[in-house]
C-alpha cells in the first residue's frame, strides 16, 4: 500500500493557494459527462454535492435515512470554529491551525489542518448568506462563544442547534440542486459495497431498504461522507442508525484505514438509567463555561446533592488543572470522571456520573440569563432524568461520541483507492488523536463545500468519463456478493438477537478498548471479538425476507460488519504502545495519571490493510513531521 | 409497570392494516417510549414474530425521524416533545396504549409505523433556500441582521419536519411546516429577493402533493414538539396574498 500524501510544496500558508492553481480543471462544458456518487447526507455529504451540482456534474446522493435533512450532523449542539477574530482577541488562521494541530496531540497532518483554519472563514459566510441563523449581539453583528479549551471566542453558534441549522443550510442548498435537476437524492438506500474496475473505484452496490432490490450505480468518482463508527460501542451519543458499513466495505476492498483506535469520548451525556438503555444523549460542552463539575469528597457519600456542604465537595477538574477548570479538553475531562466513578464518588442512583452544578452561575447571572443560554438543553434534560436541573444539579458521565479515526486520505481527500474520495467523519485527516470542541462541524464543511469539489475535479480531468455499465462482470460480482451475505444472515434462524449481540460487542469495546486501554485487556478483546462473531454467524436471529422493508435485516448487516471493524480498532491500540489525545494506554501515564507521548517511536499516522476478515491486517506508516508547531507536551495544569 | 399495548401493523401500502393488541410486562418508568418498543420487538424476536417497524434515529428529538401517534396524540402527552424523549413515566400510569403512524394522504404508510414523508422533501425543493453559490458570498458581518430579526427567524428554523403537524391537523395540512420555511428566510435580509417567488413555489407543490389547506384550528402548533406558532402561518399567508394579488415575478422592485 502506497501512501503518498501529495502535500503541496512552499510555506504551509501558500499551500492551498498553489495546490488549487496546480490542480487540473475540468472544461465546463464537459463538467455534464462527470457523474460522481456521494454516500451520506450529513455537511461532507450534502455540502460536497450541492457544490458540485453547482459546478455543473451530475450527482446521485444516496442515504439510509428517509430525507437528506436527518443525517447525524442535525445533532451536534454547541458550536462551529472559525478564525473570524470578530471579538478582537488576538485569534488568527494560524492560532486556529495551532490550537488543532496542538489540540489533536501531534497526530495529524499539519498542511490539512492549516487548509482547515484557511476555510474556516469562507464556512461562515457561506453559511449566513444560506440564511442560517446564528445567535447574534443587539448590535445586529455575529456572536461568539468560547468554546471546548480554547483561550479565544470563536465559536458562532445558534442557540443549542448549531448542526441542525447548519445542515439545513445545506440541505436546502442540496433541494435547489434537485430541482434543477443536477444532483439526484436516493433516500432509504444504503451502500452495501464498492464496484472496483481494475483496481479503482467506479461505483456502489446499493440496497434499496424499502423494496429489498439490490442493484449497482456506476460514475466516475465515489466519495463516502458516511461519518463516523461510535456505535461500534453499541452505547453511543450517535444516532441509532449510524454505522461503519461504507467504511468498512471500502477497506476490505483495498482502502486504507487509518488511525481507528482514535475515538472520542464526550465527557458530558446523561449516564445510562438501565440496561434496557438503547444510546445516550449528549449534552452540549457549552454547558461547562457555566457549570462547575464536582463529587462528593468522601467515596460513598450517598447523600443528596444539597446535603453536601462546599467543604466537602470535590471541583476536581479545578483542583486538578486551575487554568483550564472546568473547560479542560474533552479527553481529560472523561477520563478524570472515569477515575472518580471508579474511585467510588460516583452519584446518582446507579452511582454512575459526576455531578455539573449550575448554582453559582445562577446566582451570579439569574435563571434568566442561564435558561437563555441553555434553556432547551435543561429542558432536555429534565425531560430524560425527571430532575430539574435549575435546582439540583446534573448528572453527567462520559459517552463515546466522534470518531478521529476513518479511511486513510491524501491532501486531496482521496483514499488509497483512485477514484475514491472520503469527507467528514469518515476521513480521518484532521483532528488528530483529539478533536476539539466545535470542530467537527468546520471540517464537515469544509471538505464539503471547499475542499473536495475542487480537488476531485483533479481526477475526473484524468478519466475518461462513463466507461462502466452496469452491466459490468465487476458489477454483478459485487451484488451477487452483497446478497450472498444477506441471505447468509437470515438463513442462520438462530435464538439470539442482533441487538444482543451488539450490546456484546459494544461492553468488549467499551471495558477493554474504551477510554483508556492495556495490552492484555486489548489482546483478549480481539479473542473475544472473534468468538463472538463465530457465535454472530451460528445463533443470530433475523426474521423476515431480504424482498420488503426489514430494519432487523438492516442492522444484522451494520452490525456484522462492526465485528469484524472492532478487531481493527483493538489491533491499532495495541501497536500504538503510547498514550496520546483520546488514547490513553494505561502502561504510559505518569505519576499523576496524565498521558505519556512517545514522539520518537509513534508521531505517525497507523494505516491499516484488510488480509481477511479475521486474520491480523497488515499496519503501514504515514510519517508525520511538525514544522510549524513544535512538538510540545499538552498542559493544562 | 404493565400495560396492554395496541399497535397498528400493516405490511406495506396496499395492505389493509390492524391493531394488534400485545401485553406489556415489567417495563421500567424510566424507559424512553422507544425503548420500551424495542424491548417489545426483542420479546417478538424471541417469540418467532417480525418485530413492529418504526422510523427512528437520533432519539435527541433533533433529527425529526420518529413520528408515531401516542394515544391519538402526535408525539404523545408531553408538549415540545418529539416520540423519543417520551419516558414511560410521562404516560402516568396509562394501561391501554395505542399506537398509530401518522395519516395523511401525503404520507403514505411503507410499513407498520413507517410513513413516506418525501413529499415534504419536495416542498422545500419548489422554494425554501436562499440562492447562494459555494464561496461567493461577501463577509459574514457584513450585513448586520436586528437581534429580533435573527431570533424570529430562528424560532422558525428550529421546525425539524417531523410531519406532527400533518399528523394533528383535520385537514392533514403541511401549512406549519411551510410557513416556519417561509418565516426562516422572510425575516431575513438575505432572503427578500427569493421571497415571493418562494411562497408561490411552494404553496403550489405543497397543493399537488395532496396535503389539504389550513382552517385556523391551530391542532399543529400543539403538536409541534418544537413550540413554532400559527402566527407564521398568518405571515405565510399575507405573503402569499401580496404575491398572488400584485407581484410579477420579473417586476423592477428597487428605485
Amino acid at each position: 500500500m502506497e501512501l503518498n500524501a501529495k502535500i503541496p510544496s512552499g510555506p504551509i500558508d501558500q499551500h492551498w493557494t498553489n495546490h488549487r492553481f496546480n490542480m487540473k480543471l475540468v472544461n465546463p462544458a464537459n463538467k455534464r459527462k462527470y457523474n460522481v456518487i456521494v454516500i451520506g447526507s450529513g455537511l461532507a455529504g450534502a455540502g460536497a454535492a450541492a457544490t458540485m451540482g453547482e459546478l455543473g456534474y451530475n450527482v446521485r446522493v444516496y442515504t439510509y435515512n428517509d430525507s437528506a435533512r436527518r443525517a447525524h450532523s442535525i445533532a451536534a449542539q454547541g458550536g462551529i470554529n472559525a478564525a473570524k477574530n470578530y471579538q478582537n482577541d488576538g485569534d488568527s488562521i494560524f492560532r486556529l491551525f495551532y490550537d488543532t494541530v496542538k489540540g489533536g496531540d501531534f497526530r495529524s497532518r499539519e498542511s490539512n489542518v492549516y487548509r482547515l483554519a484557511e476555510v474556516s472563514l469562507n464556512i461562515i459566510d457561506q453559511s449566513v448568506a444560506q440564511g442560517v441563523p446564528f445567535a447574534r449581539e443587539y448590535g445586529g453583528l455575529l456572536d461568539n462563544r468560547s468554546f471546548g479549551g480554547a483561550q479565544v471566542s470563536r465559536t458562532f453558534y445558534a442557540r443549542g442547534q448549531t448542526g441542525q441549522q447548519l445542515l439545513l443550510g445545506c440541505y436546502q442548498a442540496l433541494q435547489k440542486q434537485v430541482r434543477a435537476g443536477n444532483v439526484k437524492v436516493f433516500s432509504r438506500t444504503e451502500m452495501m459495497d464498492v464496484i472496483l474496475v481494475d483496481g479503482v473505484a467506479k461505483g456502489v452496490v446499493l440496497r434499496d431498504l424499502v423494496s429489498g432490490r439490490i442493484f449497482s450505480d456506476t460514475a466516475d468518482a465515489v466519495v463516502l461522507a458516511t461519518g463516523g463508527y461510535s456505535n461500534v460501542f453499541f452505547l453511543s451519543t450517535n444516532a441509532k442508525g449510524c454505522n461503519v458499513t461504507a467504511a468498512w466495505r471500502a477497506y476490505v476492498k483495498g482502502a486504507g484505514f487509518a488511525n481507528p483506535c482514535f475515538t472520542q469520548i464526550h465527557p458530558t451525556c446523561i449516564p445510562p438509567s438501565g440496561e434496557y438503555q438503547s444510546k445516550l444523549t449528549l449534552m452540549s460542552e457549552s454547558l461547562r463555561n457555566d457549570g462547575r463539575i464536582w463529587v462528593p469528597a468522601k467515596a460513598g457519600d450517598h447523600r443528596a446533592p444539597g446535603d453536601i456542604p462546599e467543604s466537602e465537595r470535590d471541583y476536581y477538574l479545578e483542583r486538578f488543572y486551575p487554568s483550564f477548570g472546568n473547560l479542560s479538553p474533552r479527553d481529560i475531562s472523561s477520563r478524570r470522571a472515569k477515575e472518580m466513578v471508579d474511585t467510588g464518588h460516583g452519584v446518582g442512583e446507579m452511582r454512575n456520573g459526576v455531578y455539573l452544578d449550575f448554582k453559582d452561575a445562577i446566582a451570579r447571572l439569574g435563571q434568566d440569563k442561564i435558561r437563555e443560554r441553555y434553556g432547551n438543553l435543561f429542558a432536555m434534560y429534565e425531560t430524560i432524568t425527571g430532575e430539574d436541573p435549575y435546582k439540583v444539579p446534573m448528572r453527567i458521565y462520559p459517552a463515546p461520541h466522534y470518531t478521529m479515526g476513518g479511511l486513510w486520505v491524501d491532501y486531496n481527500l482521496q483514499t488509497t483507492v483512485p477514484g475514491l474520495f472520503a469527507t467528514g467523519e469518515a476521513n480521518y485527516s484532521d483532528h488528530g488523536a483529539n478533536r476539539l470542541g466545535a470542530s467537527a462541524l468546520m471540517q464537515g464543511m469544509a471538505d464539503g463545500y471547499f475542499v473536495l469539489p475542487l480537488t476531485i475535479g483533479d481526477w475526473l480531468a484524468r478519466v475518461k468519463p462513463g466507461d462502466t455499465p452496469v452491466e459490468h462482470p465487476a458489477c454483478k460480482d459485487a451484488e451477487r456478493g452483497v446478497k450472498e451475505k444477506m441471505d447468509k444472515l437470515l438463513a442462520v434462524g438462530g435464538k439470539t438477537s442482533v441487538d444482543t449481540f451488539h450490546m456484546k460487542l459494544g461492553k468488549i469495546m467499551w471495558d477493554k478498548c474504551g477510554m483508556s486501554r492495556d495490552a492484555d485487556g486489548l489482546k483478549s478483546a480481539i479473542s473475544e471479538i472473534a468468538e463472538l462473531r463465530d457465535q454472530y454467524w451460528k445463533d443470530v436471529r433475523v426474521l423476515g425476507n431480504g424482498e420488503s422493508f426489514n430494519q432487523s435485516l438492516e442492522k444484522a448487516g451494520r452490525v456484522a460488519d462492526f465485528m469484524e471493524f472492532a478487531e481493527v480498532m483493538c489491533y491499532d491500540a495495541l501497536t500504538r504502545d503510547e498514550s496520546c489525545g483520546a488514547h490513553l494506554r494505561v502502561e504510559h501515564t505518569d505519576a499523576e495519571g496524565e498521558a505519556k507521548r512517545d514522539d520518537e517511536n509513534f508521531a505517525f499516522v497507523s494505516v491499516w490493510e484488510f488480509k481477511g476478515v479475521g486474520e491480523e491486517p497488515a499496519l503501514h506508516k504515514e510519517p508525520l513531521a511538525f514544522e510549524y508547531v513544535p512538538l510540545s507536551t499538552r498542559s493544562y495544569k | 409497570m404493565d400495560l396492554t399495548l395496541h399497535v397498528w401493523r400493516q405490511n406495506g401500502p396496499r395492505d389493509k392494516g390492524r391493531f394488534e393488541t400485545l401485553p406489556v410486562k415489567d417495563i421500567s418508568e424510566h424507559m424512553s417510549f422507544l425503548e420500551m418498543l424495542d424491548l417489545v420487538n426483542e420479546r417478538l424476536i424471541m417469540e418467532g414474530k417480525e418485530p413492529i417497524a418504526f422510523d427512528h434515529d437520533c432519539r435527541e428529538g433533533i433529527c425529526g425521524t420518529c413520528g408515531l401517534m401516542i394515544n391519538g396524540v402526535p408525539h404523545g402527552p408531553l408538549t415540545l416533545t418529539t416520540a423519543c424523549q417520551i419516558h414511560m413515566r410521562h404516560l402516568k400510569g396509562a394501561s391501554e396504549v395505542w399506537v398509530e403512524p401518522w395519516k395523511a394522504t401525503a404520507f403514505p404508510v411503507i410499513r407498520d409505523l413507517v410513513v413516506d414523508r418525501s413529499a415534504m422533501d419536495r416542498i422545500i425543493e419548489a422554494g425554501g433556500y436562499i440562492s447562494v453559490r459555494t464561496g461567493s458570498p461577501q463577509d459574514a458581518n457584513a450585513i448586520p441582521i436586528k437581534k429580533i430579526d435573527a431570533d424570529m427567524a430562528m424560532d422558525a428554523a428550529i421546525c425539524i419536519g417531523c410531519g406532527a403537524c400533518v399528523a394533528a391537523c383535520p385537514n392533514a395540512s403541511a401549512m406549519l411546516f411551510m410557513a416556519a420555511k417561509v418565516g426562516h428566510l422572510g425575516f431575513l435580509p438575505q432572503g427578500q429577493p427569493e421571497r415571493y417567488d418562494r411562497v408561490l413555489n411552494m404553496v403550489q407543490v405543497h397543493d399537488d402533493e395532496g396535503f389539504g389547506n389550513c382552517t385556523n384550528h391551530g391542532a399543529c402548533q400543539n403538536a409541534c414538539p418544537k413550540g413554532i406558532s400559527v402566527d407564521f402561518i398568518a405571515r405565510l399567508n399575507r405573503d402569499l396574498i401580496k404575491a398572488t394579488l400584485s407581484y410579477k415575478p420579473y417586476e423592477i422592485t428597487a428605485v
